[in-house]
């Protein structure tokens, strides 16, 4: 028998740092609540929106795999193992923090405000070689398909991490309806809505809903809006 | 009252940032270190509520220093530290001490 969490927009934490507003659908930072820790070896999954030319200064981490998928604009990165690059809407970007990195993030542009989600996932091996990647996604994949944009292997679609995680994302006309397969028994599937309102096993979630599905190896999906846009990320329960 | 949280991490940048972190707080007091020898000079001189293991302790490491840690002051909590920052701190030594 499956077993789901549902996470409303409206209940994830919020901070308004004036050029940083910024949404956690788990705890970060100041928002601490203990029933929100983590889906499985997701952790973090922050929902950012960062004024023009503004950003976070040179900042460490370690031992954790960061993705960063900018919605929209672009930003700036920089890191201690000498990348320094654009990730612009469209692309996806992965750090493998392991043994420590420093890096920094801005928005590139002056402009224009960047909506970008980092979502971080526990590693499945501890002290790794930190590595940095970028990819642009195939956004005409992603039509009426979840495209994978993530997996633990290099040779296959989408950047690769240290973890048995699979990432896929799709823009879905009205109507449309698909049953997406978990990759590895044990896996959960922890499913974000970019955009619009579509139906996960049975739950109608909207605009920035998040809906946790575990003790299962499928779920089914319908969307329920024109502009449907969702990413799927199916990841390990037990680490 | 203060909280005494002792963090060990090889990374000395890491480490700087952290001890700037955890003092940042009034309800914190950080001790930070890169050694396990720094760190067992410091539990036999200091109380300690809270350790937090961070990055580059070997898995050999990290079972000496829990193995003196319970010697030495048995019932102190030690947590992994993920992510080298501010982001999942908090979390981690709420979580802890709740």
């Amino acid at each position: 028998m499956s077993q789901f969490i549902l996470h409303k927009e409206n209940t994830r934490g919020h901070a308004n740092h004036g050029w940083l507003n910024a949404h956690h659908s788990f705890s970060f930072a100041n928002y601490y609540n203990p029933e929100r820790m983590h889906f499985g070896v997701l952790r973090v999954l922050n929902d950012d929106l960062i004024d023009g030319g503004m950003g976070f200064g040179t900042h460490p981490h370690d031992n954790m795999e960061i993705i960063t998928i900018p919605l929209a604009g672009a930003i700036a990165h920089k890191d201690s193992m000498g990348n320094s690059a654009v990730i612009k809407s469209g692309e996806i970007q992965v750090m493998s923090a392991g043994t420590g990195v420093s890096h920094s993030e801005y928005n590139a542009l002056a402009d224009e405000q960047l909506n970008l989600l980092q979502i971080w996932l526990f590693p499945n091996k501890k002290n790794v070689t930190p590595r940095y990647d970028q990819q642009t996604l195939d956004v005409q994949a992603m039509y009426n398909n979840f495209q994978q944009i993530l997996s633990p292997n290099e040779d296959d679609a989408g950047v690769w991490i240290h973890q048995d995680a699979w990432f896929s994302l799709g823009n879905f006309d009205e109507g449309f309806e698909a049953e997406y397969k978990i990759k590895k028994a044990g896996n959960g599937v922890y499913a974000f809505v970019i955009n619009g309102e579509v139906t996960i096993d049975g739950q109608t979630l909207n605009k920035r809903d998040g809906l946790g599905i575990w003790d299962t190896d499928s779920v089914s999906f319908k969307a329920n809006s024109a502009d449907a846009r969702v990413l799927l990320m199916d990841v390990p329960m037990e680490f | 009252m203060q909280t005494t949280i002792l963090y060990i991490g090889r990374d000395a940048e890491i480490t700087v940032v952290m001890n700037r972190l955890l003092n940042a707080r009034p309800e914190w007091k950080g001790v930070c270190v890169c050694t396990d020898e720094e760190a067992i000079s410091i539990l036999k001189t200091q109380d300690v509520d809270l350790i937090l293991l961070g990055n580059g302790i070997s898995p050999e490491c990290e079972n000496a220093l829990r193995e003196d840690v319970n010697a030495l002051k048995p019932g102190i909590k030690i947590v992994q530290h993920y992510g080298g920052g501010s982001g999942l701190l908090y979390g981690e030594i709420m979580g802890a001490l709740d």
